[in-house]
């Protein structure tokens, strides 16, 4: 296949008045040993076939046609038809990065309406434009407390999940910062024991609302001992437990993070995701990555830019805040027009419901004989459970045609036993109960 | 406009909450009181309906590659091919778990295998991961496989050198990983000065960064030699791949002796740019530095797929999941919609473009480098400048004619410089008609540049106030007074 445009006659003409012979002509500065090499690629295909192929390898991921139950940092949603309808939208989508505002005021109007909605969420004063995903992100509020406090150290509790500590570790080893780990899995980080850590130096402490296990603790406390260490608090939230849930502002955080997956932006294979980032007004000018703000045109009129620019690689380079450029603009979008739709009061309702579902199947589920609780809670959307053999309840639960949460030996060795289960909103009666039937059989 | 905000009526809100499917629960028993948060997060309230009109209204005041020729040098905006977006929608790349088990993603894990396997032919390298989730990403993951080469061979290596003309994403990737920063500078005729490099590589370096054909859309055509240069310091050369348009098909950066490289899919590979991103920055490396990718890696085992997720040279995890992969599906489409001569063809009209608009525009501009461009080239608007009207002018008035501007004010090189790129998927006559917009203007900056300096005329805004949008900071809409 090809897009290009033009036909043979144009091709000449053009060559013609550039004053060359050939197309070839035009890639004489090409060394001649390295030119046009061999291309061990397939055929070009047609877009019937194209289709037809890709048919056939989507077919091939059965995981699309499992009840979900598992979360463990992306989670399963419905998207409303508006969303993608709306964010599909040519001009959003084929646009780039909004340069020229006079021209993009459409994107950089909906970054500001999805700047606004991070602050109602996080409570905190101020949100970038978007970051990568929530463990980037996490990674991206570190360099910040490292501008801030210089200590070269951070703390990351053990309750954040795996996946996110994973990549804080390659990211803090390439920058050389120690990152030291602190607490248990579960339950609370003790303030006491958490102490002697900070007293050893620290710019920040990251925890998580609510944890891998899917565990709610106030961080009211750990923030004031940070700060009477002069350290930062970190917290990843998801954002829909937010709904609910006692912000990170109110709390004492200094900066929330976080993956805005949930917000109607598709499971995809883990991407592309959204990070998020929310900050005070003492943090504004070491944020990463875009921001839009409002302003004024030559008429008085309100209108919007992409602000603080000299923070930026483009201008400040090696000494920018970060190397961000292309973020994920369009999932941010998706957010705003998702929580548009949903509303004040949509958005209780629907965290409400993931609330109860979830509470329901592990009430249920703690019912079973063998079945014990891993973590107290209380819990959002998600919690874990110690049951007699946790892959063979997995493989059981898949065979029956259910996607039953994360055995947690992948993750934990000391939580061998345990597994990580979800229940957002999709999951209806009958595969709650559906779920809870396999496992009566095999407890 | 009015902000969703400034809309909304309490009570108002879309109908898509499903009923609780179980008994209910008194709140405070599943969520104690002191955990609640004090007061809900306000946001917008309105129906459906006018929800959608918000955003239609929205899309209407923005600007994409759809719309209008948006020739933004170095940011290659073709056409976003519809069939990419049909398949990338299909249920079965859309509605799957990143960790679902191996057996159940076997056609996702394909896909991606095959999309490592054809870049790797594309860019002449040994093997791909897919994992960085933007240009920028995949530099700071090459830097990283960078430094845990040297870190390997027990060298010390603290400096990497960026030409002075390199995208800013460069120099900044390079310091994440704690490196400093060398400049080189740029000779007369635009590519790397090869006496500067001499002088500046030594046993201290650990690599060079280089974009090639590089921001000027020149191709640095001692390549080979610079290659030899930096490798004889037993320092590694890494491919900014932001323009391999450019050459795709016609060279390889492995062949020209790059030990990493990174590609824009959003670039090359026609995934949309959505608005700023999601795009995605696979990396690439030659067989040396193969074990240092990222995680996880996708492997392949007879006609079975699995992640790998731990490796002990590895630089490890770069993001929660395993990248973009709604963006890689999109990329995949076009790789194989595409046969070798088809990728040979998107540079070839792409290179003749540039060729041919830097013809008609060269006699009202200057020309910084009297050298033949590859897909995208630099003019100088100092003699407009002088005129009255600077190249932000030029830039604004051409929103007036339906033109998304070049990239202005950059590469630094270039005085009052415009990067203009316009792509393989434009037609003869959209830059017959862009050449006669830039003259028109060179004749009213000639005659009236008040008139240009006072544009954009016919944006759904006049030109915006940037300096105050600094100073004042305004990042957020309050209740009151917004």
């Amino acid at each position: 296949m090809s897009y290009q445009s033009h036909g043979p006659d144009d091709r000449a003409a053009m060559l013609a008045r550039i004053g060359v012979d050939r197309l070839d002509d035009l890639f004489a500065d090409l060394p001649a040993s390295l030119r046009n090499p061999p291309l061990e690629v397939p055929p070009g295909l047609t877009e019937p076939e194209l289709l037809r192929l890709a048919g056939r390898l989507a077919a091939r991921n059965s995981a699309a046609d499992l009840i979900c139950f598992l979360g463990a940092g992306a989670y399963d949603h419905y998207i409303p038809a508006a969303v993608g309808e709306l964010a599909g939208r040519a001009e959003f989508y084929t646009g780039y990065t909004p340069y020229q505002p006079e021209m993009t005021q459409g994107m950089l109007q909906a970054i500001y309406e999805y700047q606004t909605m991070i602050c109602e969420l996080t409570g905190l004063d101020v949100s970038n434009a978007s970051l990568y995903d929530g463990a980037s992100a996490v990674w991206e509020a570190l360099l910040m407390s490292e501008r801030h406090v210089h200590q070269g150290r951070f703390l990351v509790s053990r309750s954040v999940s795996p996946l996110v500590r994973a990549t804080l570790r390659a990211y803090a080893s390439a920058a050389d910062f120690p990152v030291a780990e602190v607490g248990d899995p579960l339950g609370a980080l003790d303030p006491a024991r958490l102490e002697a850590e900070l007293a050893a130096g620290a710019s920040a402490l990251v925890v998580a609302l609510p944890t891998a296990y899917g565990e709610l603790h106030d961080a009211t406390a750990l923030a004031e001992l940070c700060h009477r260490h002069r350290a930062l608090l970190v917290v990843i939230a998801n954002p829909l437990a937010l709904a609910l849930v006692k912000t990170p502002a109110e709390m004492g955080a200094d900066i929330c993070v976080g993956d805005g997956q949930p917000l109607g932006i598709p499971l995809q294979f883990g991407g592309p995701f959204l990070g998020f980032l929310a900050t005070t007004n003492a943090l504004v000018r070491k944020m990463p990555g875009r921001i839009v703000g409002a302003t004024v045109d030559a008429d008085g009129q309100r209108g919007f830019v992409l602000t603080l620019q000299a923070r930026e690689q483009h201008i400040r380079r090696e000494k920018a805040t970060s190397n961000v450029c292309t973020n994920q603009a369009l999932m941010a979008l998706r957010a705003t027009i998702y929580l548009t739709l949903l509303g004040r009061q949509g958005l209780r309702e629907l965290a409400t419901v993931n609330l109860q579902h979830a509470g329901w199947l592990r009430r249920r589920l703690l019912a079973l004989p063998g079945v014990s609780a891993l973590g107290e809670g209380p819990h959002f959307h998600e919690f874990a459970i110690r049951v007699p053999d946790a892959r063979g309840w997995h493989q059981a639960a898949l065979q029956a045609g259910y996607l039953a949460g994360l055995p947690l030996a992948e993750w934990e060795p000391e939580l061998a036993d345990g597994l990580l289960l979800c229940a957002t909103e999709q999951r209806t009666r009958a595969e709650l109960e559906g779920l809870v039937a396999v496992w009566e059989e095999l407890a | 406009m009015k902000l969703s905000f400034e809309k909304s009526v309490a009570g108002r809100r879309g109908n898509f909450v499903p009923p609780l499917a179980v008994p209910a629960v008194p709140l405070d028993e599943l969520l104690p009181a002191a955990l609640q948060r004090a007061t809900p997060a306000a946001l917008p309230e309105l129906a459906e309906p006018e929800v959608v009109r918000h955003f239609v209204a929205l899309s209407r005041r923005n600007f994409g590659v759809d719309v209008g020729f948006y020739p933004l040098g170095s940011c290659t905006m073709k056409f976003n091919p519809k069939i990419n977006e049909r398949v990338a929608a299909l249920p079965g790349f859309l509605d799957v778990h990143p960790l679902a088990p191996a057996e159940t993603v076997q056609g996702v894990l394909q896909l991606l295998h095959e999309t490592e396997r054809l870049l790797s032919t594309i860019c002449g390298m040994a093997a791909f991961s897919l994992v960085p989730a933007a240009g920028a990403h995949g530099e700071l993951a090459g830097m990283m496989v960078i430094q845990a080469h040297h870190r390997a061979q027990g060298a010390g290596r603290r400096k990497v050198l960026v030409p002075d003309g390199a995208h800013g994403t460069n120099p900044a990737s390079a310091a994440l990983c704690g490196f400093e920063v060398v400049e080189v500078a740029s000779n007369p005729a635009g590519g790397v000065d090869l006496d500067d490099l001499r002088r500046k590589v030594d046993t201290a370096t650990a690599a060079l960064m280089l974009t090639n054909p590089n921001t000027l859309g020149l191709f640095e055509d001692r390549i080979l030699e610079v290659a030899s240069i930096v490798h004889e310091a037993g320092a590694l050369l890494y491919y900014d791949g932001a323009n391999l348009n450019g050459i795709l098909g016609r060279a390889r950066p492995g062949d020209m002796g790059f030990d990493v490289v990174h590609v824009n899919v959003h670039k090359t590979f026609s995934t949309p740019h959505g608005g700023g991103g999601p795009g995605a920055g696979p990396v690439g490396v030659a067989a040396h530095l193969v074990d240092h990718l990222p995680l996880p890696r996708i492997v392949r085992d007879g006609d079975v797929f699995r992640l790998e997720g731990t490796a002990p040279r590895s630089i490890g995890k770069l993001l929660a999941f395993h990248g973009n992969i709604g963006v890689l599906v999109r990329a995949w489409c076009y790789l194989r919609a595409h046969g070798p001569e088809q990728l040979r063809a998107i540079s070839g009209d792409a290179v003749l473009n540039a060729n041919y608009l830097r013809e008609l525009l060269r006699g009202a501009f200057e020309v910084p480098y009297e050298r033949r461009v590859m897909h995208e080239f630099a003019l100088s608007g100092r003699r407009q400048k002088a005129a009255g009207s600077s190249t932000l002018d030029i830039a604004k008035r051409l929103i007036d004619f339906g033109f998304h501007p070049p990239t202005i004010y950059w590469p630094l090189v270039v005085e009052e410089c415009m990067l203009i790129e316009p792509v393989e998927t434009e037609t003869k006559e959209t830059l017959d008609a862009f050449a006669a917009a830039m003259l028109q203007i060179a004749e009213e900056i000639r005659v009236n540049p008040e008139f240009v300096h006072a544009a954009p005329h016919t944006a759904p805004v006049k030109r915006l106030d940037e300096v105050r949008a600094a100073r004042q900071l305004d990042l957020r809409w309050r209740a009151t007074g917004g």
